[in-house]
C-alpha cells in the first residue's frame, strides 16, 4: 500500500492488516469480471438487470454463471433499467437478497425508482460502471451518472482498483442489510478505466464470502402469510416528513456499519477498508482529494511529487454517501491548500459535487485551508501525469498566496 | 365455478372504509377478483385511483399482501415479487403457494405501463394482470388516455368550437396483449359477474401470464349517476362496444353474443361525456362511431369463428357456444 516506506493511513481504526484468508486465489480479472465474480460468490436470490455499455460485461458474465448453474439466482432479464429497479424492489420486498448493475443513461432511467428503493429501505446492491450521461451521447467514464443520484438516499461507495470493486460489492451486501440501516448501496467503478482493466485480484474462497455475508436477513416480507403487509401506501403531509427523517437517521447508522463491516472484512481478507485512504498526509502542506481510478493514478505519482520537494499528500475518498465530513476535517485542516478533483460538473454551482462537500466541511470547521476545484476527465478525457503535477504545483503557489482558489478545468480546449 | 352463495361466505380482502368514489367500478371488480381466488395473494397496484384511495398511511384497506411502487411499472414490480417467490420455492425456503395479481388503470396499462407489461408477458412470469379500464386518467382528474373512446369529453380533449371531443379511436389493448401469445387473455365486465368470475378462476390456474381487461365505468369521468355503474357496463356489452371474449393459448372465443344488440348511441346517450355528440351537426360522427364498433365486432366474430372451425376440424371441442352465458 505504501511507496518507498512512506506513511499511509486509512479510515479504519485497525491499522495492521491481518494475513489474507487461507484459500485466497490470485486471479487476473477485469473490473466487470470482478463484479460478476463477487455476485457469483454472493449468490443472490434475484438479479434483475438490463445491459448497457460499459456495464454489459457484468451481466454477460453473470448470465454464464446462471447458464452453468454456478448460482441459484432467479435472473430476470428485464426490458429496461426502469423495470430492472422495479423488479429489484419487488424482489427485495418479497424477502430476497437482490443485486443489479448499470451505467449512465441506465441509471438515469432508474431515477424514479432509486428514491423509491431507498424509501422502502430495500437493501439492494447495485454496481455502477461510471459513464458520462448523454448528451451528447458518450460511452466513456465520468461521474455525472452517480453524482446525480447522490441525493437519492443510496449509500455510495467509489472504487479505485479492480480489487476494490470486488471487495466493495461483497461489503455492500453486509452494509445495506445492517440492522437500523437497511438501505440500498451503489458501488461505483470507473467505466472502461476499471471495468475493462485487467488487474490482479485476490479472490476469497466462496465459503469465506458466504460466511462473511451470512444468510439474507429480510425484516418484512410480502410472502409472510401470517402478516399481510402493505408496501408503498400513499404518505402525505402528516407522515412523509417523519419517514424522510428516518432515512436521514438510517444514513447516520450506516456510518458505524460501514466502519464495522470494513474492519470485519479486513479480518477475513487481510484488506482494510474505511471511509477514505490517506497517502502522505501526516506532514503534507498541500493535498489532493479524488475519487475512483484517478485517486490510484495520483497515489502512484506521489513519490515523484515528493521528489519535486512538494510536501504533497492524497486523500482518496471511498464513501460519498454518507460523506466522511469529520474525517476530511481531521485529515486536511492542517494543510495549507487542498485541490478537489471532480469528474463531473454541477452546472451553475460553485464547483463540482466533491468540491462542495470538502469545501463545506473545512469551511464549517473553521479551517484556514484554501480549497480549490478542478473539473477533469468529462466524457472519458484522459487525466495525465502532467495534469496532476500541475495541480500540485498550483497548490504550492496557492499555499504561498500566489494563486487564488477557484474552479479550473484540466485538459479541456478553451 | 364458485356460486354466489359460496362467494358470499369468503372473507373480503378489500375492506370497507377506503376512499374510492360512490359507484366506482374499480372496487367492485377488485372485490369480485379477490373473492374468486382460493389461493393466498400478493397484489400489486400501479399508481392510480385504486392505489391512492385504498391506502393512506397509516391505514390500509388491503387484508392481503400488497405493494405499490410507481405508475408505469406494476408489471415489473410484480415480476420481481414472483421471481423472489420462485427462488424461495425452488430452494425450499417457502412452502406456501401464492398467486400474484397486478392491478392498473388504463393509463397505467395502455399508455405509460405498456412497456413493462409487454416485457413481463414476454418473460412469462406467473401472474395475472388486471386492467380496470375506466377510459381516462381519472386519478388526476379525467384526462384522455389511449383507452378513451372517440368522441368522449375529457379535460384534455374538451369539445369546443373546433373540437368534438377526442378525435382518435381507442387502442384495442386486449388484441395487443393477445399478440404476445400468452396462455390467457380476456375481456370482461362487472355486469356479467359469472363470466368475470369464471375468467378469473381460469386466469389463476394457467401456467404463465394471464391478462384481463375489465371495463370500469367511472361516474365522475363518464358523467352518470353513481347507481348506474353496472347498468352502464352492461350497455357497453349489449351495444357490442365492449365484447366479452377470451384468448386461450392463442385460440379466440366469443363468450357472449347479445341477442338484440343495442345501437351504440344508446350507450353513449347515457353518459354526460358524450352529450355534445347529440347536438346538431354531430350525426356523421355518431355514424362513424357505430361503423367502427360494427367493424371491430365483425373482425372479432370472424376471428372467433375461424378458431372454432379449426378446433372442430381438429379435435371436436366446444367453442364459443360452450362458454357463452
Amino acid at each position: 500500500m505504501s511507496h518507498r516506506g512512506r506513511r499511509t493511513g486509512s479510515g479504519a481504526r485497525v491499522l495492521r492488516a491481518p494475513a489474507p484468508a487461507k484459500g485466497t486465489i490470485v486471479k487476473a480479472l477485469r473490473g466487470a469480471d470482478a463484479v460478476a465474480e463477487a455476485m457469483r460468490q454472493v449468490n443472490p436470490g434475484v438479479v434483475a438487470a438490463y445491459p448497457i455499455t460499459p456495464q454489459t460485461d457484468v451481466v454477460e458474465r453473470f448470465s454464464e454463471f446462471v447458464a452453468d448453474g454456478e448460482v441459484g439466482t432467479e435472473f430476470v432479464t428485464v426490458e429496461s433499467e426502469h423495470s430492472a429497479m422495479s423488479a429489484c424492489i419487488g424482489a427485495a420486498a418479497a424477502g430476497c437478497r437482490v443485486m443489479t448493475a448499470t451505467s449512465a443513461n441506465g441509471l438515469a432511467l432508474m431515477w424514479e425508482m432509486l428514491y423509491i428503493a431507498a424509501s422502502y429501505r430495500a437493501p439492494i446492491v447495485m454496481a455502477v460502471a461510471n459513464r458520462a450521461l448523454s448528451g451528447p451521447i458518450n460511452i466513456h467514464c465520468d461521474h455525472s451518472d452517480s453524482m446525480g443520484a447522490r441525493d437519492s438516499g443510496w449509500i455510495q461507495i467509489y472504487s479505485s482498483t479492480v480489487e476494490e470493486v470486488y471487495d466493495n460489492v461483497i461489503q455492500a451486501v453486509r452494509i445495506g442489510e445492517s440492522k437500523d440501516v437497511r438501505l440500498p448501496v451503489m458501488v461505483m467503478f470507473d467505466g472502461f478505466i476499471i471495468s475493462h482493466l485487467l488487474e490482479r485480484v485476490r479472490v476469497l474462497p466462496d465459503k469465506k464470502v458466504q460466511s462473511f455475508i451470512g444468510p439474507p436477513r429480510p425484516v418484512y416480507s410480502l410472502l409472510d402469510i401470517d402478516h399481510p403487509l402493505t408496501y408503498g401506501p400513499l404518505d402525505l403531509f402528516d407522515y412523509y416528513f417523519e419517514h424522510k427523517r428516518q432515512q436521514v437517521d438510517a444514513m447516520e447508522y450506516a456510518e458505524k456499519a460501514i466502519t464495522d463491516v470494513g474492519k470485519e472484512y479486513g479480518q477475513v481478507s487481510g484488506r482494510l477498508y474505511g471511509y477514505y485512504e490517506a497517502h502522505e498526509l501526516d506532514d503534507a502542506e498541500v493535498a489532493v482529494v479524488a475519487l475512483g481510478s484517478t485517486a490510484s493514478t495520483i497515489k502512484g505519482l506521489i513519490p515523484e511529487i515528493r521528489d519535486e520537494r512538494i510536501k504533497g499528500g492524497l486523500l482518496k475518498v471511498r464513501l460519498f454517501r454518507p460523506f466522511p465530513t469529520r474525517d476530511v476535517v481531521r485529515r486536511l485542516s492542517a494543510t495549507k491548500a487542498v485541490a478537489v478533483l471532480d469528474r463531473s460538473a454541477s452546472f451553475g454551482a460553485d464547483g463540482g459535487p466533491l468540491y462542495l462537500e470538502v469545501s463545506n466541511a473545512l469551511g464549517r470547521a473553521g479551517a484556514k485551508t484554501k480549497v480549490t476545484n478542478y473539473i477533469y476527465g468529462l466524457g472519458g478525457r484522459d487525466i495525465s501525469h502532467e495534469h496532476i503535477m500541475r495541480v500540485y504545483q498550483d497548490l504550492t503557489r496557492m499555499a504561498r498566496g500566489r494563486l487564488k482558489p477557484g474552479t479550473r478545468y484540466l485538459g479541456v480546449r478553451e | 365455478m364458485a356460486n354466489l352463495k359460496e362467494l358470499a361466505t369468503r372473507e373480503e380482502l378489500l375492506t370497507g372504509g377506503h376512499r374510492l368514489c360512490a359507484g366506482c367500478a374499480a372496487s367492485i371488480i377488485v372485490r369480485q377478483i379477490l373473492l374468486s381466488s382460493k389461493y393466498p395473494l400478493v397484489v400489486s397496484s400501479a399508481t392510480g385511483c385504486l392505489e391512492v384511495a385504498t391506502t393512506i398511511y397509516p391505514y390500509t384497506a388491503w387484508k392481503t399482501a400488497w405493494i405499490h411502487s410507481a405508475f408505469e411499472n406494476v408489471a415489473a414490480t410484480i415480476s420481481g415479487v414472483e421471481a423472489a417467490y420462485t427462488y424461495q420455492r425452488r430452494t425450499g425456503t417457502l412452502d406456501q403457494e401464492f398467486r400474484f395479481i397486478a392491478f392498473a388503470g388504463d393509463g397505467g396499462t395502455y399508455d405509460i405501463g405498456i412497456q413493462a407489461l409487454s416485457g413481463a408477458l414476454e418473460r412469462g412470469h406467473q401472474f395475472l394482470y388486471v386492467c380496470y379500464d375506466n377510459q381516462a386518467y381519472m386519478n388526476t382528474g379525467i384526462q384522455r388516455s389511449s383507452a378513451t373512446p372517440a368522441g368522449a369529453w375529457t379535460t384534455t380533449c374538451p369539445p369546443g368550437k373546433q373540437s368534438r371531443g377526442k378525435r382518435q379511436y381507442r387502442k384495442n389493448l386486449t388484441e395487443v396483449v393477445a399478440a404476445h401469445r400468452i396462455p390467457y387473455a380476456a375481456q370482461a365486465s362487472p355486469s356479467h359477474w359469472k363470466d368475470l368470475v369464471t375468467k378469473i378462476e381460469k386466469a389463476l390456474e394457467v401456467e404463465g401470464p394471464a391478462f384481463m381487461n375489465i371495463i370500469a365505468p367511472c361516474p365522475r369521468g363518464w358523467r352518470h349517476e353513481t347507481d348506474e355503474t353496472i347498468e352502464i357496463a352492461r350497455l357497453a356489452v349489449e351495444s357490442r362496444f365492449w365484447p366479452l371474449f377470451e384468448v386461450e393459448e392463442g385460440r379466440w372465443r366469443l363468450n357472449y353474443r347479445p341477442r338484440r344488440p343495442i345501437p351504440v348511441v344508446d350507450w353513449l346517450r347515457r353518459q354526460g361525456r358524450f352529450k355534445h355528440l347529440f347536438t346538431e351537426g354531430c350525426e356523421s360522427m355518431l355514424d362513424e362511431i357505430q361503423a367502427r364498433v360494427d367493424r371491430e365486432w365483425e373482425d372479432l366474430v370472424s376471428r372467433c369463428a375461424a378458431d372454432k372451425e379449426r378446433a372442430a376440424g381438429g379435435e371436436s371441442r366446444t367453442g364459443e357456444g360452450g362458454a357463452e352465458q
